[in-house]
């Protein structure tokens, strides 16, 4: 069973049923889950959520589908990892690392399709579809092939490579389109209205799929203790990521899981594709669209469809949105790697390059306990370091070649 | 003359259908045009100021009049104008 009571127009507050609708046929506005949380407060306990699987649906109670069962691939669940080397670099105090990199297919969007694939089998759908900037893509692929659905996904042609081959393993349809992700994006939402037995998982399912990205609160907060953080730092693409996150935290106190506490909510994005935080740093009360250019691709859109409401709630909480250039995302995939042993894609290098710069402008404060999102694996990036790191030395397979090239100091 | 490719969300004002082609050489003509042969149009998809509600998109030929001139982007007699929700991806 759900707690779900409906959908709701988070624009104009006009209800409907729970279904494979995403705006409001009247305004456009974005549907969002409403749940009856009175009934959650009273079934739901720490000990209930203690008890259950090891993966996001360990909080179903606050997911809009059944538990998938068998067919899940067991996203979610993935550590909390205190990263005092990389806080002590920073100088900040209590820092953690949301490693997320450690998914079924090495990204936070498996969350999102876990939930997403859920509820469209629920509704009947045999086609899974998503655009992609390739984590979700590769995400949908695999979900599908373990539910036994057919599907089809649509990418920007130029993606990383990685990314492309592990999307095409899966078997499904793959179509890149010579186009930037906004293009990709504009074409799947036309494709949605011809294709009605389509379950696009970011398009006409997409109200259901961005319920998933609150596990990313809830896993953080149960991790902590059962306490919210002071502070998370949270990439930037869509936006709709980081308004999970603070409904997560939020919802969590308004269910009685943890204690009512602030948690400031800050945002992360490429300069090559900055129109939230353009819009943050110019006070407006919504972005204008950019064409994208970063080596971040993850992050790489322009037109971003909770843009407005990453705004609102970054300025609500009290957080900042900063942007970084292609040089400092790639530092900070390094600096991630050589201080706590994690290998974050772009996206975490942009996560990671935004914590440094807004520290050091002292909005992260070494007094707050500070929470990183690392969303993706970097080995699905590689291009974007291979240019930087290689071998220290490369010798002939002698005791004397060895002595010559490396000046190996153990301390 | 142009064609307007409609969203679901709005078939129900071209009595389902998904394409309408009407008179018009700009973007808001055509709107225009579009309101008047299937009235209703323009109230889903202007706001109180007269501008384009937040979450509709429009798109000449496939690129954005945001990136254009907006409402008073040109369009040519063969071209397609698509209505599309803003909100969708990520």
């Amino acid at each position: 069973m759900t707690f779900v009571t409906g959908l709701t127009c988070r624009e104009c507050g006009r209800g409907y049923p729970a279904e494979a609708l995403h705006v409001c046929d009247f305004c456009f506005g974005p549907l969002e889950v409403a749940y009856d949380l009175d009934a959650v407060r009273s079934s739901l306990t720490r000990e209930v959520v203690e008890a259950g699987p090891a993966t996001i649906w360990r909080w179903a109670h606050l997911l809009p589908a059944t538990p998938p069962g068998e067919v899940d691939l067991g996203a979610g669940g993935t550590p909390l990892i205190r990263a005092d080397r990389l806080a002590a670099h920073l100088g900040l105090g209590e820092l953690w690392v949301k490693d997320d990199t450690r998914n079924p297919t090495g990204s936070f969007k498996d969350r999102v399709v876990s939930v997403a694939l859920a509820k469209a089998r629920e509704l009947g759908f045999k086609v899974a579809a998503c655009a992609s900037t390739g984590n979700l893509a590769n995400s949908v692929a695999a979900h599908a092939a373990r539910a036994g659905m057919r599907s089809i996904v649509f990418i920007p042609s130029d993606l990383e490579p990685a990314k492309i081959t592990t999307t095409a393993i899966y078997g499904g349809t793959l179509v890149a389109v010579k186009g930037s992700y906004d293009d990709v994006n504009r074409l799947c939402a036309e494709l949605t209205s011809e294709q009605p037995t389509w379950a696009f998982v970011n398009v006409n399912v997409r109200t259901y799929y961005a319920e998933g990205s609150k596990t990313l609160a809830f896993e953080v907060a149960e991790q902590l203790g059962w306490q919210a953080p002071d502070h998370v730092v949270v990439p930037v693409a869509s936006g709709s990521q980081l308004c999970k996150i603070d409904k997560g935290f939020r919802q969590l106190a308004e269910v009685g899981l943890i204690d009512e506490h602030p948690v400031r909510i800050s945002g992360a994005q490429a300069e090559g594709c900055s129109p939230v935080a353009t819009a943050f740093a110019h006070g407006w009360d919504t972005f204008k669209p950019q064409r994208p250019a970063t080596i971040a691709k993850s992050l790489a859109i322009g037109n971003p469809a909770d843009g407005t409401y990453a705004l609102e709630a970054v300025r609500r909480s009290g957080g900042s949105i900063g942007a970084v250039t292609d040089d400092e995302i790639v530092e900070g995939i390094r600096l991630l790697a050589r201080t706590e042993g994690i290998f974050a894609e772009t996206a975490g290098g942009v996560t990671i390059a935004t914590l440094a710069k807004l520290t050091a402008a002292g909005i992260v404060r070494s007094d707050e306990r500070v929470v990183a999102y690392v969303t993706g694996n970097g080995l699905k990036t590689v291009d974007a370091v291979s240019p930087v790191v290689g071998p220290t030395a490369t010798i002939e397979p002698t005791m004397q070649a060895f002595a010559e090239a490396v000046d190996f100091q153990e301390a | 003359m142009p064609t307007v490719r409609i969203p679901t969300q709005l078939r129900t004002l071209t009595g389902g259908a998904g394409t309408a082609t009407v008179e018009g050489s700009n973007v808001s003509e055509v709107l225009k045009a579009l309101d008047a042969a299937h009235p209703g149009f323009a109230d889903r998809l202007y706001d109180e100021s007269g501008g384009l509600r937040r979450f509709v998109n429009v798109f000449v030929a496939d690129e954005d009049v945001r990136f254009l001139d907006g409402l008073a982007t040109p369009v040519p007699a063969d071209a397609t104008v698509s209505i599309v929700p803003a909100v969708a991806g990520g």
